[in-house]
């Protein structure tokens, strides 16, 4: 593999990480801790929103992040030829 | 037939499902001991990962907790799921790519030090033995109420069954036992779960049915809130802590959990990077189901709980209080002298104690489940106590046979000869784990939860900055990991355990973070600690800067290799 494919494949990998970590970041801390009370005004059945991102949804959204990781550096691996 | 009956005959099954899995899954060679031979399916592995992963304390006081502090119990619930995000993205496919056996490898490998070794190493150790005390007590804890038998026989069980399989099996006999265990007590979380679920709100799955309404068509989250406030707690649904403390407190959860040797090791054990990638995806999943099941639990038994309790007539309550009242988990002190019992926040009026554990534990019975579901529990916390250990006491095992023996002292050991140390090692390992169960030490419940602070503060840095910055060298590493250490250290002696004078009121906390958060403020003094020492001193050798382009592409991992 070339120094240059090299650069440009971590380049995206990089690019997917800061994608991904911000989803990451923004259910958990911003949804489940920062804005809780705020969008505690907000109901979603019997729950509160915020109490529902902090107790529940910010792990669904943790579970979903990984697969869809797993998908794209797959894909990735592929174009860059260094899949297994 | 009787709930005691029933137990035993779970528990007898169970193990000796998991002795004929140790086996059947022997080890042959020290790279099947440290990392079960580098070939297991992803799947396996996330399953292995999640039992490795739950402890006694997740199966048992995790829904008590988060019962008796509502919104706040959500940093145990995103800390201990996020931390996988992180794992996953940022060191498991790298670490595994790396292909070593031990976290201490890595450090000492990549930082060409054998400094770093060391320092790693005990870090390990620490984080590893405040761990797994916990657990041995815990095996006892859960054999001493289902079986009847003391605390300290139920430790020697314990400790004579993981003996079996780890020094027997290694690696690969842990991971197959964990394997077994998870479906042990997913089944033994999920089923009393559900009935009770259906039972409050009609809605089997528990997830939904929180959110759901209960008879009298009242939301039973708003019903909470009402009982809450009205018995002068919090509101169910917010919390009482300040939001910089929960906020320092889930990332240091979270990277903690990241950072935790037992759990990287297990993704050394997988074929290939992309099965590293897949198998983190795989664990959160098996781990989320009960983690998000873990709230429902919490909702449902403090609002039975509640109604069953408050204002009740003490003569007229139902039997199962008495029960547990035995225990010592449910205290009831009749301040007033009217023989009507009054569970209230405020503590001077307040004449009803309850261990948190109860939720767990009493939950089959107050909502009355069949006795054999009320034995599944007890299955269930044993084998959530079982893996987690085998799962410290291995990381134990091959720090010192490995990283200390192989690595250090004796580098021209044979393959056999590390095969027997490991073995010893993990036999050690065990008897000590043993003695701290029986007599533990004051300060280990205190201090298990600050283990992740403590891997927060030393390994998370080190391996990130390991893998993301080329320009890392010895000298930047190993100072951010002993300040990181250090600082936590300071803290937790200072804040937590009382050390240093007398302990200090919470509003002497730094930043109002708690030592339980302050494994976050430890990090990031160990970032930047390691990043302007690295660049005031010289950079990593040419060799050193290969592995880390090397480890960044996922092609040729090979299997995880001795040299």
């Amino acid at each position: 593999m070339s120094k240059e494919s090299m650069k440009a494949y971590w380049k995206e990998n990089i690019r997917y990480l800061a994608i991904l970590l911000s989803i990451w970041f923004l259910v958990s801390y911003v949804f489940g801790i920062l804005l809780v009370d705020q969008l505690n005004e907000i109901k979603l059945g019997g729950f509160k929103l915020g109490f529902w991102f902090a107790q529940q949804g910010s792990m669904y959204v943790f579970v979903v992040l990984i697969f869809v990781y797993v998908k794209l550096m797959n894909k990735l691996d592929k174009k860059y030829g260094v899949d297994e | 037939m009787g709930i005691f009956t029933w137990t035993w005959i779970l528990v007898g099954i169970t193990f000796a499902l998991y002795i004929g899995i140790a086996i059947w899954a022997r080890a042959g060679s020290s790279k099947e001991f440290y990392v079960a031979g580098g070939g297991v399916p992803p799947i396996m592995n996330g399953m292995a990962t999640a039992a490795d992963w739950m402890s006694a304390a997740s199966f048992i006081s995790l829904a008590g907790i988060v019962s008796f502090t509502g919104y706040d119990g959500s940093v145990y619930l995103m800390g201990w799921t996020g931390g996988y995000v992180l794992l996953a993205l940022l060191l498991a496919p790298y670490l595994r790519k790396f292909g070593k056996f031990t976290v201490p490898d890595f450090i000492g490998d990549r930082y060409y030090s054998n400094t770093a070794r060391i320092v790693a190493v005990i870090a390990a150790l620490i984080v590893s033995f405040t761990y797994v005390a916990g657990q041995m007590r815990g095996v006892g804890i859960v054999f001493s109420r289902y079986l009847e038998v003391d605390i300290d026989t139920g430790v020697y069980i314990g400790m004579a069954i993981v003996l079996f399989y780890a020094v027997l099996g290694g690696m690969k006999g842990i991971t197959y036992t964990q394997v077994a265990q998870y479906c042990v007590l997913i089944f033994a979380f999920m089923v009393p779960a559900i009935f009770i679920s259906f039972q409050m709100t009609g809605n089997p799955i528990p997830q939904l049915g929180f959110g759901g309404a209960g008879e009298d068509g009242v939301y039973l989250l708003d019903k909470l809130d009402g009982l809450q406030r009205e018995l002068g707690f919090h509101e169910y649904t917010s919390g009482s802590k300040s939001m910089i403390d929960v906020f320092a407190i889930t990332v240091a959860l979270m990277v903690g959990t990241a950072g935790l040797p037992h759990v990287i090791v297990r993704f050394f054990t997988v074929p290939r990077v992309k099965d590293a990638r897949v198998s983190a995806g795989w664990a959160l999943l098996f781990i989320a189901i009960l983690y998000t099941t873990v709230p429902a639990v919490a909702v449902f038994a403090r609002t039975k709980l509640i109604e069953t309790v408050s204002n009740a007539e003490y003569a007229e309550l139902p039997t199962w209080f008495g029960n547990w009242e035995k225990t010592g988990l449910l205290k009831f002190d009749d301040k007033n002298g009217d023989g009507v019992v009054q569970y209230v926040a405020d503590k001077s009026a307040n004449e009803l104690t309850i261990d948190r554990d109860i939720m767990v534990l009493a939950n089959p019975e107050i909502a009355q489940l069949p006795n054999w579901v009320i034995a599944l529990v007890g299955a269930g916390g044993l084998a959530a106590a079982l893996s987690t250990a085998a799962g410290l006491l291995l990381v134990i095992a091959s720090s010192i046979s490995h990283d200390l023996f192989k690595k250090i002292i004796k580098p021209d050991i044979s393959e056999k000869g590390e095969l027997v140390a490991a073995r010893l090692s993990a036999f050690v390992a065990v008897c000590i784990a043993g003695y701290f169960g029986i007599h533990p030490p004051g300060f280990v419940a205190a201090v298990v939860a600050l283990a992740f602070g403590l891997a927060a503060a030393s390994f998370f840095p080190a391996i990130l900055l390991g893998i993301f910055d080329k320009r890392m060298n010895k000298e930047g590493a190993i100072s951010g990991m002993i300040v990181g250490l250090s600082l936590m250290f300071y803290y937790m002696a200072k804040f937590k355990l009382g050390w240093i004078g007398d302990m200090p009121p919470a509003s002497e906390w730094w930043f109002g973070v708690s030592p339980e958060g302050f494994g976050t403020v430890a990090m990031i003094v160990n970032f930047v600690v390691s990043i302007v020492v690295s660049r005031f001193t010289s950079a990593p050798p040419e060799e050193v800067q290969e592995i880390v382009e090397h480890i960044r592409i996922p092609s040729g991992a090979g299997e995880a290799s001795s040299h």
